[in-house]
């Protein structure tokens, strides 16, 4: 795993050539540390992690935006959390928690036998990463509702939980969204690098151990280019998934897409991800 | 009725924003609040359904004290009309309207239907019930805004500037419709307005404030035009009230005269031979006047015909039962002097002269001058 | 053994991975803004082409940075451990990022200020630099700040592949016996740091490059 065995290794030239040739072999698809297998856990860590930050991140954020308190403290906070590199936190939480834990057995198919110590690390680190965008992008969502529109809700009798739900959450979804994509594209890559660490798993297991021999036409650089691009692919869908359920979900009066204007509204395009959370590819 | 008792709003850094305000709107009639920024006047208005908390004093609603009553039943029971309309993006016209009757928890088959009579009621066309907001124009996002606070049947609306962000025709038709609506509804309405042309034109009665909070005067637009309180008032009720109080008093006994008309399409040589000066009044076949036509030379030939092109389009009509500030302003604005007057149809009834309709309102003057001299 | 200590103990090899990270995450910054300065003022100037170029920008940022320093070797013909394909790959990114914020501050300039500027004579071009790069400062100073943490976070996957820099700290504190979050706390410490230089000096030039935007805050 060391940099500097690789170091030594690395004069020859790596090529995409045969990367087509591995991606279409079928026993890289099935088996243990097969693709099939690995993106089924990689979906797992993500599900779970934008899941678990979601629950934390949109409720606090939407009572932050709708009182308009705390708003300093959980925004810069977590602002701060943006500054601080996804690998050196994992590294520094595993260091620390990892030895603590001293469960060793699988948990059904997600976790792999020895990989509880680090899994609980890994999904601390990608639940933390997942929290501001979500955490900013609900805030700011309702903190953006027209202020006549929430008067006018207050003002024909809808109390505080009424104004929240019934109104400033749906003109936010479109934000909220798109925080959500931005934590899921980020969680996605994290998950990717967490992989560096043993007995995890996921589409980066195979780029790492593909690292270690990285000269072997197998399990080589065509490994780690095949397993990258079905993590590039994993992401660009999630992103269409739930563009998709984002334009089901928001009104066409908050999207702009009314049925009788043809043009596509600025808001749906997937590059609106970046507006307020841009996240760390 | 709604009733201010001694209400005062002081904000935490001191500022007084309401001051002793003392008022009483009566029952199925329109109160305006008029007034400078900074005279409290929304602020006076947001105190009634509890959207700002008095400091000090009570403010009644037919006699129940407001601050007795949830804020969430009571603003239930008060129409809420904002400048901005404050539609809710994420809905339909439709369920814009319905929005308080289903808080009430009224069925949303029942709450539509309602909302579609009530679209109708303000002059939007049932197309656009399943429209957005953002589809809309600023006049029929207003419309909506009024049948949404209409919705519930409420006994009282408030109305903050709602009027202020259209531009000055639609604003005018968006008044003429609402003043028709509340002949038919009759809703105890508090309306804040900043422009006192507003205020004369809706108010049943204007209340007009000055900054810091305090009632300058309170009364009846005709009489505000006419005895202004104090300087306050008269700076604010502004130039030319001489003028527009003419806009309160009916024009009776108007010098009506019989006018030499000519048709449409008929030979000029008949307009010459009815013609009493250069100008004739041309009408169409309906009797309603279309406009004037000059008889310079006799540049034409012997079969011409009078034609649209030729007419004179200056000069306002008069309703018979209108104003005498139409009635003048039609004799002002004739290219020939007379002002022409119609009937509620439309059809010509004959003409009036400026200096005419000014003997008029000497005369009427002179009438009420007499009977309020013993009182000063 | 706290991380003063440990700074000490390796100064110069920690001071060489400073330098190398400054680097890396730097020139990105700047290569992006130069590329993406004339492709938002396309995307800006030619509605038609707006969204096209903010989804393929979009796109690009959705796939993960470990994956582009992968694949970069193979299209460059680079080594896998050439700082060369980080510098690229954050470049890509940033170009991602910018090309819709330059985009974006390009059209939000008054539409009334440039027919103003080009009633008193200014040509396109000058209406250009002159009127709408100044006026488009703030937005795109902002979309740089972004630019720059984010890549100065990036910098850090690199050293999952071996390529020295200050994520180095992490590997080492992973791989050592004893006290491994000496190193960690020490490299978290530093890439906040220069994550923060960054920030100061973005906000800096922005202020410098518009001083009406002082006088009118003074006011």
């Amino acid at each position: 795993m060391s940099a500097s065995t690789i170091l030594a290794a690395g004069g020859d030239l790596p090529s995409l050539g045969k990367v087509p040739g591995w991606l279409t072999t079928a026993s890289h698809w099935w088996g243990e540390h097969g693709l099939l297998v690995s993106l089924r856990e990689h979906v797992a860590y993500t599900v779970v992690a934008v899941l678990v930050a979601a629950m934390i991140a949109l409720p606090l954020g939407l009572v932050i935006g709708h009182t308009g308190r705390g708003v300093v403290v959980v925004v810069g906070l977590a602002n701060g959390i943006r500054a601080v590199p996804a690998f050196g936190l994992l590294l520094l939480l595993v260091v620390t928690l990892t030895p603590k834990i001293h469960y060793g057995e699988a948990v059904s198919w997600l976790v792999h036998r020895g990989g509880v110590p680090y899994v609980v690390p890994v999904e601390i680190v990608l639940i933390v990463l997942a929290i501001p965008p979500i955490l900013t992008n609900s805030y700011a969502g309702v903190q953006n509702v027209d202020p006549a529109v929430r008067d006018a809700a207050r003002g024909m009798g809808m109390t505080g939980g009424e104004v929240l739900r019934r109104v400033e959450l749906p003109i936010a979804l479109p934000l909220i969204f798109s925080g959500v994509r931005s934590a899921v594209l980020q969680v996605i890559a994290t998950a990717t690098i967490a992989a560096f660490l043993p007995f995890l798993g996921g589409l980066g297991y195979l780029i790492f151990n593909g690292l270690q021999q990285i000269n072997d036409p197998d399990a080589g650089y065509p490994a780690m280019i095949g397993a990258g691009i079905v993590v590039a692919v994993l992401a660009v869908t999630s992103d269409v998934l739930l563009l998709g359920v984002q334009r089901l979900v928001v009104s066409p009066g908050v999207s702009g897409r009314f049925r009788v204007k043809a043009a596509p509204s600025l808001a749906s395009l997937p590059g609106k991800t970046m507006e307020v959370a841009p996240g760390e590819p | 009725m709604i009733r201010f008792e001694n209400v005062t709003k002081r904000y935490p850094d001191g500022t007084v924003a309401v001051d002793s305000l003392d008022l009483e709107a009566p029952s199925r009639k329109i109160t305006v609040l008029v007034g400078p920024s900074g005279c409290g006047k929304t602020t006076s208005l947001r105190m009634i359904n509890r959207m700002i908390e008095p400091t000090s004093g009570r403010i009644m609603i037919d006699d129940r004290d407001t601050a007795a009553v949830p804020t969430t039943e009571l603003r239930r029971g008060i129409g809420y009309v904002i400048q901005s309309a404050g539609l809710f993006p994420h809905r339909t016209v439709v369920d814009n309207v319905a929005t308080v009757p289903l808080l009430l928890g009224t069925d949303r088959r029942q709450a539509r239907a309602r909302a579609m009579e009530l679209m109708e009621m303000v002059g939007l066309p049932s197309a656009f019930a399943k429209r957005y907001p953002a589809q809309l124009s600023g006049g029929q996002q207003q419309r909506v805004g009024v049948a949404r606070a209409l919705a519930a049947d409420p006994p009282v609306m408030l109305m903050d500037e709602p009027f202020s962000a259209v531009d000055p025709v639609v604003r005018n038709q968006l008044q003429q419709e609402f003043l028709r609506l509340q002949g038919e509804l009759g809703k105890t309405i508090v309306f804040v307005t900043h422009d006192i042309d507003e205020a004369i034109k809706l108010g049943d009665q204007v209340a007009v404030l000055r900054v810091g909070g305090r009632l300058a005067q309170l009364a009846a637009p005709a009489e505000l035009l006419a005895r202004p309180a104090d300087s306050f008032v008269a700076g604010f009720v502004g130039r030319d009230r001489g003028y527009r109080a003419l806009g309160f008093s009916e024009a009776t006994h108007l010098p009506v005269q019989d006018e030499p008309i000519a048709e449409l399409g008929a030979p000029l040589s008949r307009a010459r031979d009815v013609a009493r000066d250069e100008w004739v009044l041309v009408v169409d076949d309906a009797l309603q006047p279309q406009g004037w036509l000059r008889l310079d030379g006799d540049g034409s030939g012997p079969d011409a015909v009078i034609t649209e092109q030729a007419l004179n389009l200056g000069g306002t009509l008069a309703d018979i039962h209108g104003t005498f500030r139409e009635a003048l302003d039609a004799a002002l604005s004739s290219p020939s002097g007379r002002g022409v007057v119609i009937d509620g149809d439309g059809r010509l009834v004959g003409t009036v002269t400026a200096s005419g309709v000014v003997a008029v309102i000497e005369a009427e003057r002179a009438k009420t001058a007499h009977a309020t001299e013993p009182a000063s | 053994m706290n991380i003063w200590d440990y700074f000490r103990g390796d100064q110069s090899e920690i001071l060489g991975w400073l330098r190398t990270t400054l680097w890396l995450a730097a020139v990105p910054v700047v290569v992006g803004l130069i590329i993406s300065l004339p492709v938002g003022w396309v995307a800006s100037r030619f509605r038609w082409t707006y969204p096209p170029l903010v989804s393929v920008a979009g796109l690009l940022y959705t796939v993960p940075s470990i994956v582009l320093f992968l694949v970069l070797p193979g299209i460059l013909g680079t080594g896998i451990l050439d700082p060369v394909n980080i510098a690229v790959a954050l470049s890509i990114y940033s170009v991602a990022l910018l090309v819709r914020v330059v985009a974006d501050g390009f059209s939000a300039v008054d539409e009334n200020l440039l027919q103003a500027a080009a009633a008193m004579g200014y040509t396109g071009a000058q209406r250009v630099v002159r009127v709408q790069l100044p006026l488009a400062v703030p937005v795109i100073g902002a979309g740089l700040r972004v630019a720059a943490v984010s890549n100065v976070s990036l910098v850090a996957v690199a050293s999952t592949l071996g390529v020295s820099q200050l994520g180095s700290l992490f590997t080492a504190g992973y791989n050592a016996t004893v006290n491994g979050s000496t190193p960690i706390l020490l490299g978290l410490v530093m890439f906040v740091l220069v994550a923060l230089v960054f920030d100061w000096v973005i906000l800096f030039g922005v202020r410098l490059a518009t001083p009406w935007r002082r006088a009118a805050a003074a006011r």
